[in-house]
């Protein structure tokens, strides 16, 4: 499968979005979207963390694991090299831009057991992605998880003081709203797919 | 506590999924089909259990610092014998789950359960709380697939149940109705337990 590192960029915001299709992610995107700022930091670290982590592991899954034969061993080393990762992003952050530290921050710790981050990773060993491709597929996935949370964060602060019936306030509400935008990005489908 | 009350508090009362929230990504992704649900909510269940094992026989030895980490590291090494059991014994299956056996260990329920649970109590208890939880969310899945596949394919764990006249609501098998039938599930369980208190 050859596949434009360009097309996989688009397909990965629109017509394959993380969040929408495949549903990673879900935790702190239900928590955090309460407010418009909050979503767009830790959407912004999202962005960040994912596509610099698909590209250290494609080196590190291409030129370690495989030629040592210890493929099985992915799933530990892949949430080393993230964790380790995210840890380093916080240090570099605070000895070097103490502003964005402080908006970014909070939402480092979170990052390391957010799925989506995995996912990606998963995802680009499964499809045999190329280096190009695979940082095309993190950062647009990145990029579509920021577009999904911002969404909602949106909606949500416009339905806040509508009635809703009780039983669904919060959660089921939010699952609702997701369910509506991913029938909306159902229709982007047409557009290209990548599996 | 008894260890029956262990096994329904967290299987029940105090469902992660509906009650908490948590480890829905795969909730929703895996229960297009039965099966893979079934599957999916067995990985979980064991790795649930043993995972809560193991914290629990080294919460004494383990730097609060590092807490996470260690936690983890475990947890990975589960996940990893659940997958390469699939891939051994049942690679189709491996293949249609996907990413997503690799993805429990990122499952929020199972770090949850150890930060609240194994990290406080004697192994035995724990390993009988990791069962709860598994089993209550396995119920989950299993509630959700099987609403989906029954409509979205007319079939069940594969076996076709609604015949040819059925006219199969291609919707149930994509990622919209996933979110709507989780939803749906949440505001039932809810509306009488808001209405009594």
């Amino acid at each position: 499968m050859e596949l434009n590192a360009f097309i996989i960029f688009f397909a990965a915001i629109f017509t394959s979005n993380i969040l929408l299709t495949n549903f990673l992610g879900m935790c702190s995107f239900l928590s955090v979207s309460k407010e418009i700022e909050s979503s767009m930091g830790l959407g912004m670290a999202v962005t960040f963390v994912m596509t610099v982590t698909s590209a250290i592991n494609y080196v590190v899954y291409h030129y370690v694991l495989v030629p040592l034969d210890i493929i099985y061993l992915q799933y530990i080393i892949f949430i080393i090299v993230i964790a380790a990762f995210v840890q380093l992003t916080e240090m570099v952050l605070e000895r070097f831009s103490p502003l964005l530290y402080y908006s970014l921050g909070i939402f480092l710790p979170l990052i390391t057991v957010n799925c989506a981050i995995l996912g990606v990773s998963l995802f680009m060993i499964i499809r045999d992605y190329s280096f190009l491709q695979a940082v095309a597929y993190g950062a647009g996935s990145g990029l579509g998880w920021l577009l999904a949370i911002l969404a909602l964060a949106g909606i949500r602060k416009r339905i806040k003081d509508k009635y809703v019936p009780t039983g669904l306030v919060g959660a089921g509400l939010s699952l609702i709203i997701t369910g509506i935008m991913a029938l909306a990005f159902v229709g982007f489908s047409g557009i290209v797919v990548i599996q | 506590m008894k260890k029956k009350d262990i096994f329904t508090t967290s299987a029940f009362t105090q469902n992660s999924v509906w009650r908490q929230i948590l480890g829905i990504c795969s909730a929703l992704a895996v229960t297009n089909l039965m099966l893979n649900s079934l599957v999916m909510g067995l990985g979980v269940i064991f790795t649930l259990a043993l995972s809560g094992f193991t914290i629990s026989l080294i919460r004494e030895y383990i730097p609060k610092r590092i807490r996470m980490m260690v936690q983890i590291l475990i947890i990975a090494s589960y996940v990893i014998i659940v997958d390469l059991f699939l891939k051994a014994y049942y690679p189709e299956i491996s293949k249609s789950l996907g990413p997503y056996v690799g993805l429990i260990i990122t499952n929020c329920i199972i770090m949850g359960r150890a930060e609240a649970f194994a990290g406080k109590n004697v192994p035995i208890d724990s390993m009988i709380d990791g069962i709860g939880a598994g089993v209550g969310y396995t119920l989950v899945l299993l509630l959700i697939a099987f609403v989906r596949e029954l409509f979205g394919f007319g079939s069940l764990f594969g076996i076709p149940i609604l015949g040819d006249w059925w006219t199969k609501w291609s919707i149930m098998v994509m990622a919209p109705s996933a979110f709507f039938m989780l939803a749906v599930l949440i505001w039932i369980i809810n509306t009488p337990r808001q209405r009594r208190g």
